[in-house]
């Protein structure tokens, strides 16, 4: 009897190549393995619709559940045994995490600009393979609070970030 | 985002002395988020001193007020609790405190944590369920883990549900009307996990799944659909009504969905239902990959064995999918599938072995082809017109490759080795295969050819040419002897043969029924040949120790009757392990027993350290007369030091004698225990005259069971109808005993026991058999 725990959590283009990834589990010791995994996931579940509903297929003694939308496909990989509905419950979380954080446009191109964001979401969904948070407010919430940091260094805050802070500065000191 | 990058590249903790300290300062500076993170940082690289180090910290924050700082503590617990259990133990008040926390993930996280700390005390966990399943669950995670820890502990409390419902069983099905899905889906599918659930149990659960399987999501149907193929393998009746939902999933746009609708349908499915499923499946099968279809075809199978009169149908369908396209694993599976079909249900062998020649025709796998041309061979020459098949058999000599060719030539000669009409055509068709291209092909005609078309000696040759011969040659320096070829098969393989074997093979692999004691007992007698002429073995006794246990020789006997035979095999096992005995034989002084006569005895060659042996002794006794009597053995044997370190005997052997103890051939020798169904129709239909009532006091008995079962023993027949169970503190019994006497009498006895007070027993006993002597 254990805790529920994921495997990894993928997100990849609409040609399988990766996005954003983090493995929980040490079946795929090496990056070629990861990738022919990915890669074989990816033709598997191409041909399916999953832009409505999540959808769901065992492969490889896994279980993955997935959504696809726009040019991303967003994967969740879990224990034969595990509850199916749980790691729907992560997939949505992050599916929907990741369309707060983006502002509504989420595509290819957006996902690339703001991976720091991406990847932030992804380490406060899963803490090494154990479920920290599902409700997809509190995750972006957190994600947010990390990166629009006041008195972090000009440094640690991204590029767009910095310009977006600089504009403001900017904008600040032409009204005074 | 620095902490995720730290988190990545994971530095072992001497080396970043710098990063840790600034770590450990984040970690009470008053942002939390730096906070949560810098300890989920620290607890990834720390080891055990640093980790001593900041524990005050980490119990601080599991209590923390805020809820992601006490998740990221308890998750970094759970994490170190691989690492360093000890120090995790020793914070189980704190996180017992956060199980009552209010922010719902914290509930979550800390009962993950707390369980597993508490995981073998099985008495803490308990109380742990008991606890929240009356309080109040927060989250649906927390829920679903108080649902899984839930059916751990009916698991292990399983041992003593004699009486009503489990426990916690009314909180699982409460847990069914929870709002969130996946406290019910996690709730049904506890439910079904059960140890020996009872179909009152299962009905709530089936209900739910059942109305997940028209849900508009496909997360939802998969679940269910899984659940309820796994429920009806153990209990199929009570997934029947969710039969009509089922079929419509057949259709459905996800593969695994259909697949496994398709499988749980074919296992509760009646034989009605057969046909209409067979014709849904054929269009489904089209649109399948090959592992979904590999699963299919293995449910069809045990399908057909549930309903063989289905056969016709079933095979046909089998033949036609292997006609299309598919890949080596596919095609292999159906061939198994029909292979094992045709062994089982004999209504189906000659369709079945048509279908596989004509698959044989086009096949393009050698594996398959050589396989199914073996099948063949062995199941061709017993059917009724045998020479159907050989020309599908020759066309294959002609027209494939050189492998396919030699198994064709194995098969032809196998044909005309069984079936003797068909040998001068055969000999025609093997000579013209004294001209292929190939060698193995040539090799093979010659030898057939030649041995079969010598005189005498068929038996032998059939053997040495088709049987399987069991022990290789090794290389050595004397040139070979055929006569050194031991002729006695030993006992071992047949015992491997029935371990494995629970997953029938198809094609090559042992029959699916391990044989019986009896037969093996028969085949190894037959195969001595001074017993093969005794005739048919009535029964074996089950083996006697004549030896006590621990002594140098451990010998037990094993009483074989025949009709006017009785062969004793003596099984030894020497346990020295600095000697190697030869000559092994058993000297019996008959003198007791009068109307014995030995007639033959075979010594065992050699008896190395630790693998047994047998020998054997014949007696030759009256026909049809049950005679009884004593025999007393003595073990001879040439001893021969072996030197432990390499195993080598000396050369020179001293001659010893060992005694055994004493053997009885009894009335109950001649008795076979055979079970009668009902016993009052079978006592009815016996000729009262044949009758015969006596009545005994057996003496004074510990209880009525233990004189119960002394009679059993003592006259070797087989109680009927659970009569030998005694209930406990009765004063009286009726125990009913049916068998098979020697010379194929039946006989059926009627025991009445009564006990008195001072445990006096005394019986009476009727007996009704066909022949008035017997009795």
């Amino acid at each position: 009897e254990s805790c529920p725990s994921i495997k990894n959590i993928l997100l990849l283009d609409s040609e399988g190549n990766r996005v954003a990834v983090k493995y929980y589990s040490d079946e795929w010791p090496n990056n070629s393995v990861k990738e022919a995994f990915e890669k074989s996931l990816f033709t598997k579940t191409q041909k399916t619709n999953a832009r409505t509903e999540a959808e769901i297929a065992m492969f490889e003694s896994h279980i993955i559940v997935y959504k696809f939308v726009q040019d991303l496909h967003f994967f969740v990989t879990g224990a034969e045994n595990e509850n199916e509905l749980i790691l729907v419950t992560v997939l949505q979380g992050f599916f929907d995490a990741v369309g707060l954080l983006l502002r509504g446009t989420v595509d290819k191109k957006e996902a690339l600009e703001n991976l720091d964001l991406i990847l932030l979401c992804l380490d406060e969904i899963v803490d090494g393979g154990i479920i920290l948070e599902t409700d997809a407010n509190v995750i972006a919430g957190k994600v947010a609070s990390h990166s629009i940091d006041a008195a972090a260094a000009l440094s640690e805050q991204t590029i767009s970030q910095a310009l977006a802070t600089a504009r403001e500065h900017l904008a600040r000191s032409l009204l005074k | 985002m620095v902490y995720v990058i730290i988190k990545e590249l994971s530095p072992s903790a001497d080396e970043v002395i710098i990063v840790t300290s600034s770590l450990m300062k984040d970690m009470t500076s008053k942002t939390d988020m730096y906070r949560a993170n810098a300890i989920r940082v620290l607890c990834q690289i720390t080891d055990g001193t640093l980790l001593t180090q900041i524990e005050r910290y980490l119990k601080q924050a599991i209590v923390d007020k805020n809820p992601v700082v006490a998740s990221a503590a308890l998750v970094s617990g759970i994490h170190l609790l691989q690492t360093n259990p000890e120090i995790v133990k020793r914070w189980s008040n704190e996180v017992q405190e956060a199980v009552q926390s209010r922010a719902a993930l914290v509930q979550f996280h800390a009962l993950a944590l707390l369980h597993q700390i508490r995981q073998n005390d099985r008495l803490a966990v308990n109380k742990l369920v008991s606890s929240l399943t009356r309080g109040s669950v927060r989250s649906p995670l927390a829920q679903c883990l108080l649902i899984r820890y839930t059916s751990q502990v009916i698991r292990e409390s399983a041992s003593n549900t004699q009486t009503g419902d489990r426990p916690f069983y009314d909180f699982l099905e409460g847990c069914l009307r929870h709002k969130a899905e996946m406290v019910i889906f996690e709730a049904a599918r506890a439910i079904t996990e059960l140890n020996g659930v009872t179909s009152r149990e299962l009905t709530p659960a089936i209900t739910v799944l059942q109305l997940f399987l028209s849900s508009t999501k496909p997360v939802l149907r998969f679940a269910a659909v899984r659940t309820l193929n796994k429920v009806a393998m153990t209990h199929p009746i009570a997934v029947t009504n969710c039969n009509i939902d089922m079929e419509s999933l057949i259709s459905d746009q996800n593969r695994s969905i259909a697949t496994l609708a398709i499988t749980t349908l074919l296992k509760t499915g009646n034989e009605s239902s057969v046909d209409r499923l067979m014709k849904q499946i054929t269009t489904f099968m089209s649109d399948i990959a090959d592992e979904f279809k590999i699963v299919v075809i293995e449910a069809i199978r045990s399908l057909c064995l549930k309903f063989p009169l289905k056969h016709r149908s079933l095979m046909n369908f089998l033949s036609n999918i292997l006609r299309e396209e598919g890949g080596f694993e596919y095609k292999k599976a159906i061939v198994d599938s029909i292979v094992i079909l045709i062994r089982d249900i004999p209504e189906a062998k000659e369709s079945g072995l048509l279908h596989l020649c004509e698959f044989i025709e086009d096949c393009e796998f050698t594996y398959l082809s050589t396989q199914i041309l073996h099948f063949l061979g062995i199941e061709g020459p017993k059917t009724s017109d045998p020479s159907k098949y050989i020309r599908y058999i020759y066309n294959r000599v002609h027209l494939e490759n050189a492998t396919v060719r030699a198994g064709a030539v194995s098969t032809l000669a196998k044909f005309g080795a069984m079936v003797d009409s068909l040998k001068p055509r055969i000999f025609v068709l093997l000579r013209r295969c004294l001209f292929d291209t190939d060698d193995e092909v040539r090799d093979r005609a010659t030898l057939y050819l030649n041995t079969l078309g010598a005189d005498g000696a068929v038996e032998d040759m059939k053997e040495f040419l088709f049987g399987s011969l069991d022990i290789p040659l090794e290389p050595s320096e004397e040139s070979f002897d055929i006569n050194s070829v031991p002729k006695e098969v030993k006992i071992q393989p047949l015992a491997e043969k029935k371990a494995p074997g629970k997953k029938p093979t198809g094609l090559g692999g042992p029959p699916p029924s391990p044989p019986s004691t009896i037969d093996a007992y028969e085949k190894l007698l037959s195969s001595i040949p001074e017993f093969a002429n005794f005739g048919k073995l009535f029964k074996s006794s089950a083996p006697v120790e004549l030896t006590e246990a621990e002594t140098e020789y451990a010998v037990n006997v094993v009483k074989h009757i025949f009709d006017g035979h009785v062969v004793f095999q003596y099984n030894c096992t020497n346990t020295i392990p600095e000697q190697l005995l030869e000559n092994v034989t058993v000297i019996v002084d008959a003198s007791e027993a009068e109307e014995f006569a030995e007639v033959a005895s075979k010594p065992l060659r050699s008896l190395p350290y630790d693998s047994p042996g047998q020998t054997f002794v014949a007696f030759e006794k009256p026909e049809g007369v049950p005679a009884v009597g004593k025999f007393s053995n003595m073990l001879r044997f040439i001893v021969k030091e072996v030197d432990p370190s390499t195993g080598e005997a000396e050369d020179d052997g001293v001659e010893d004698e060992y005694q055994l103890e004493e053997l009885e051939v009894v009335a109950a020798d001649y008795m076979l225990k055979v079970g009668v169904s009902n016993f009052r129709n079978a006592w009815e239909s016996m000729v009262p005259d044949c009758e015969r009532v006596d009545e005994y006091d057996l003496g004074p008995r510990e209880n009525l069971a233990e004189a119960v079962n002394a009679v059993i023993n003592l006259l070797g027949m087989q109680p009927c109808e659970g009569t030998e169970v005694v209930p406990s503190n009765s004063r009286s019994h009726t125990c009913l005993l049916s068998g098979v006497y020697i010379g194929n009498v039946k006989v059926l006895v009627r025991l009445q026991f009564g006990i008195d007070g001072p445990k006096d027993v005394a019986m009476k006993l009727a007996v009704r058999s066909e022949d008035e002597a017997v009795s």
